[in-house]
Order: structure tokens, then C-alpha cells, then sequence
């Protein structure tokens, strides 16, 4: 499959570098302001060290890649909140050419579903997205693999920096502010670890998941967030007295998304610990199922990403 | 009231005076009147200062039921200390933290009472150390069976209005 990239942080590099291993050919590489294209198969290496010396991929114009010769669209570009763009544009555009699409980026099936679904619907492409949610963990298609009528509540721990921080205090009795920081030493935490504290995140995860279960209709708004920054030391130590622990965890079911600090037994399958992700799919029939793993990381997600990939082949 | 109302748990504090045969003469009129007996606490090592033994029993009946179990037991001559208090089935963990929680704990606590109508079994309170390190009670909830996710509700109100955040147990997940 030849793939054009949209997207050159952790997980858009990621994929170049990965493709070939899956026997794909790489035809374009964009950011935000220019992109490498060439129909027959860019040199990965090359452009990646372009990007790293010179912060610029190539001497193309984004757009170019848009219009390129290519047979998935891979979406890696930030996520925003809101209208989702770029990277709405950026996906239609590819399903209008009548292309695949391949989505890392949150943006346009957390907050645009109904219309991105719209125009996948005239479109001869397929969008899938099973890297927005969970990493390398299988979360979307494990949720569709069930009649999504059977699945009752779909929760987790769905941000691992969160997760890290909860984890790292509980178990040290540190307070946030010294976690967060060491957190961002460790590359854990962005520099701005807002989206991942605040519940952001892991709220636009679940809005995905609901989204997949219920058909549609659901953006951020929807959403009862609640972050971890003012879980204090104190609150763990009194769970832990309990023999329970904090976890940051979404949760939806019942048609509602609740994200916000839980209490959840300290040995019990929620309570992972560092930048762990797990997810709960609890099913009419079948019982419960729980799927863990790496839920960030740029080869984690790529691999992702490619799975899907090679489901549109 | 009818037999269709819903059967709930009570709680009946009899005195029963040592001698044989008392227990059994109180339970006869609990299962007579179609009651449901759930437990006896029989506090054999306990004295009243009447000199005689506290018996908690626990039964399942609808209200209706309930009253005449009470009454058959009046007329039998048992000695009905106290009747009709509900039993509080499940137990509800809540953690409580932010910064003016020490100060307004009492009147939190009593608000979260009234408001959720579930008894406070047990407070821990462990205070912050610094501004960045807000307090945090442990509160354990006795709440009625099956009304967790209302008392839960009602806890939240209470903390919102004391501007308290609520870290809760997962709702249908494993909560221990």
C-alpha cells in the first residue's frame, strides 16, 4: 500500500520508519507547513533527518500531499478540540479522493463524528481509527468485534501520564506537583501536561468509544470530566488505608461518559500501574473482558496505526 | 399499604428477660406474620440495666407485615425496645478533598446525613501539609441496599455546594 502521512511528531515518524517492515511504501510526509512527495516512494531516513536538522520535511506544500498519489491517508497531525482542525480537513479531503484514511489524531471522530461518518459514507474509502484510543491496545475494534448491542459499559485507565503520576504518589507518598515534574524529566508528561491531567484526554477517548457504541452524536461536551491536579497525597494514603488506590478513569455506559478520579481496589485489575492503559469491556453475554498495554508511545501507536493499515488491504 | 409493597429489611431491638424459652417465644410471632428473618444478634454477655439480654433480629417484610410483627410481638409480651429502623444493607466508601474541608467538616458530615439519608459509619481525616496538598476525609457510608448510586448523588451535592471534590468508587465496576 503506498501511504501518505499526514503528521511528522512521535507517531507520524513512527510509521515511516515502521512501513517498510509491513511492506508498504511511504509516498509523502507533511506538517503543518511543508511535505516530501514523490509517487514512487520517498527515501524515509532521508526526510526524517531533514526534519530533525532543519525542522522541515520537504519543499512541498502540505496541500501537494493531500493531492498526492497515495492509497491511505494516515492522520497523525495534534489533536484539537472544537472544529478539529487540520485534521478534519485533512481526512475529508482524502475520503473525497475516494482514499483510505487512517486516524492517530483524536480530533475529528471525538468532536466531528456524524460529519466525518457523512463523508466517508459517499466516499469509496474507509476511515478507521483504532489508534486514537488506547495506543497499541486493540480498544475500537475489540468493541466492534461484539455486536456493539451486546456491550453494556466499556471503562479504564485511558491516560498514562495520569496514570503515572496517580500511581507514582500513591505508591511513594509524593505530592502531584513533584510527580508532574519528575514525570516531565522522564518524557512521561509534556511540557504542557494539560489535556492529559485535566481529564482532556482521556475524555476525548472515551467520547470515541461512545461514539462506536452508540451510533454517533456524541462530542467533548457530552462529557462529565474531572481531573486528577487536585488529588492531593493525603487522599491516596486514606485509600490505600482502605486497601484501595486512585485511578484516573473513564467510563461509559448507560449512554454517559463520566472521566474523573475513582476509587478502585489496590490489587484489583483497574489499579495498573505507571504508563499502563487497560480497558474493561463488559458484554451481556460473555462476561468481562479486560485488554492492557502500552497505551502512548510512538512505535506503540504506529503499530496501530499499521494494523489498521492492513486491514484495507 | 399492601403485600405488593416492596418487602425491606428492619431492624427490632427486643429485651428479652434469661430465661428458657424467651427467644422462641419472640420469634414465633416474627414468622406467624409472614416475616423473613435475616439474622439475630443475641447478646448473651450483655446486660440492660433492667437485667436483661439485648436481641437485635433483622427481618425482611413489606411495611404492612412489618407493623403486624410489631404488634403480634406487643401482645405476646416480648419487649419491643425499638422497631421499624431500616437496615442499611450496603456499605459506600467516598473520599472527600479540598482545602476548606477541615473547617466545615461537621456541618459536611451532618448535611451528607440528612441529605442522603444513609449513617456515617466512620470519619479519617488526614490533614494537608502544604497549600498544594489539600485534606482528605475517608468517609464509609452506610446506605440502604440498592441505594448507592442515590446516596452517591446526594453526596456530590453536598460537596459541591462545600466546593469538595468527590473521588468515588466505580459505579458497576469492581468496587471492592
Amino acid at each position: 500500500m503506498k501511504l501518505a502521512i499526514m503528521g511528522a511528531g512521535a507517531v507520524g515518524t513512527s510509521v515511516a520508519e515502521l512501513a517498510s517492515t509491513y511492506d508498504h511504501t511511504v509516498t509523502g510526509i507533511g506538517d503543518s507547513s511543508s511535505a516530501a512527495v514523490d509517487p514512487d516512494g520517498l527515501d524515509v531516513g532521508a526526510v526524517l533527518e531533514r526534519k530533525r536538522t532543519n525542522n522541515t520535511v520537504g519543499r512541498s506544500a502540505p496541500e501537494d500531499l493531500l493531492d498526492g498519489e497515495y492509497d491511505v491517508l494516515i492522520e497523525a497531525t495534534p489533536t484539537t478540540l472544537g472544529d478539529a482542525e487540520p485534521g478534519y480537513s485533512h481526512v475529508t479531503s482524502a475520503l473525497e479522493r475516494d482514499r483510505h484514511v487512517v486516524l492517530a489524531n483524536k480530533g475529528p471522530v471525538a468532536e466531528r463524528y456524524d460529519d466525518v461518518r457523512r463523508v466517508e459514507q459517499k466516499s469509496e474509502g474507509t476511515m478507521l481509527f483504532d489508534a486514537t484510543v488506547g495506543g497499541a491496545i486493540p480498544v475500537v475494534s475489540t468493541i466492534e468485534a461484539f455486536d456493539s448491542d451486546s456491550v453494556t459499559a466499556v471503562r479504564g485507565v485511558l491516560n498514562g501520564t495520569a496514570n503515572f503520576i496517580l500511581s507514582r504518589m500513591a505508591t511513594d507518598s509524593l505530592d502531584y506537583e513533584h510527580v508532574l515534574a519528575e514525570a516531565q524529566d522522564l518524557g512521561v508528561a509534556e511540557a504542557d501536561p494539560t489535556f492529559d491531567v485535566d481529564g482532556t484526554d482521556a475524555a476525548l477517548k472515551c467520547v470515541i468509544i461512545a461514539n462506536v457504541l452508540y451510533g454517533g452524536g456524541y462530542t467533548i461536551e457530552d462529557a462529565l470530566v474531572e481531573g486528577i491536579q487536585n488529588v492531593p497525597a493525603s487522599a491516596l494514603s486514606l485509600a490505600a488505608e482502605d486497601g484501595r488506590t486512585i485511578r484516573l478513569i473513564g467510563d461509559v455506559a448507560d449512554e454517559r461518559i463520566l472521566v474523573g478520579p475513582r476509587l478502585v481496589p489496590e490489587s484489583g485489575t483497574l489499579a495498573v500501574s505507571g504508563t499502563q492503559n487497560i480497558v474493561q469491556i463488559e458484554t451481556q453475554h460473555a462476561g468481562r473482558l479486560n485488554v492492557s498495554g502500552r497505551g502512548a508511545g510512538g512505535h506503540e501507536t504506529a503499530t496501530a496505526v499499521l494494523r489498521d493499515v492492513g486491514l484495507l488491504e | 399499604m399492601s403485600d405488593r409493597d416492596p418487602v425491606r429489611a428492619h431492624t427490632v431491638r427486643l429485651e428479652l428477660d434469661d430465661e428458657p424459652g424467651e427467644l422462641l417465644n419472640a420469634l414465633g410471632p416474627i414468622a406467624d406474620n409472614g416475616g423473613n428473618l435475616l439474622s439475630i444478634f443475641h447478646e448473651r454477655g450483655n446486660r440492660t440495666p433492667r437485667g436483661q439480654i439485648p436481641v437485635a433480629v433483622d427481618v425482611e417484610a413489606t411495611p404492612e407485615r412489618f407493623d403486624r410483627i410489631v404488634a403480634a410481638l406487643r401482645d405476646a409480651g416480648v419487649n419491643v425496645v425499638q422497631a421499624g429502623t431500616e437496615h442499611y444493607g450496603d456499605e459506600l466508601t467516598v473520599v472527600l478533598v479540598g482545602p476548606l474541608l477541615e473547617s466545615n467538616l461537621s456541618e459536611t458530615l451532618s448535611r451528607i446525613e440528612s441529605e442522603s439519608d444513609c449513617s456515617i459509619k466512620n470519619v479519617t481525616l488526614s490533614i494537608g501539609e502544604s497549600a498544594t496538598d489539600p485534606s482528605s476525609a475517608r468517609l464509609r457510608l452506610a446506605v440502604h441496599t440498592g441505594a448507592s448510586d442515590a446516596a452517591l448523588d446526594a453526596v456530590r451535592g453536598v460537596a459541591y455546594d462545600q466546593e469538595l471534590q468527590v473521588i468515588s468508587p466505580l459505579a458497576g465496576g469492581e468496587s471492592a
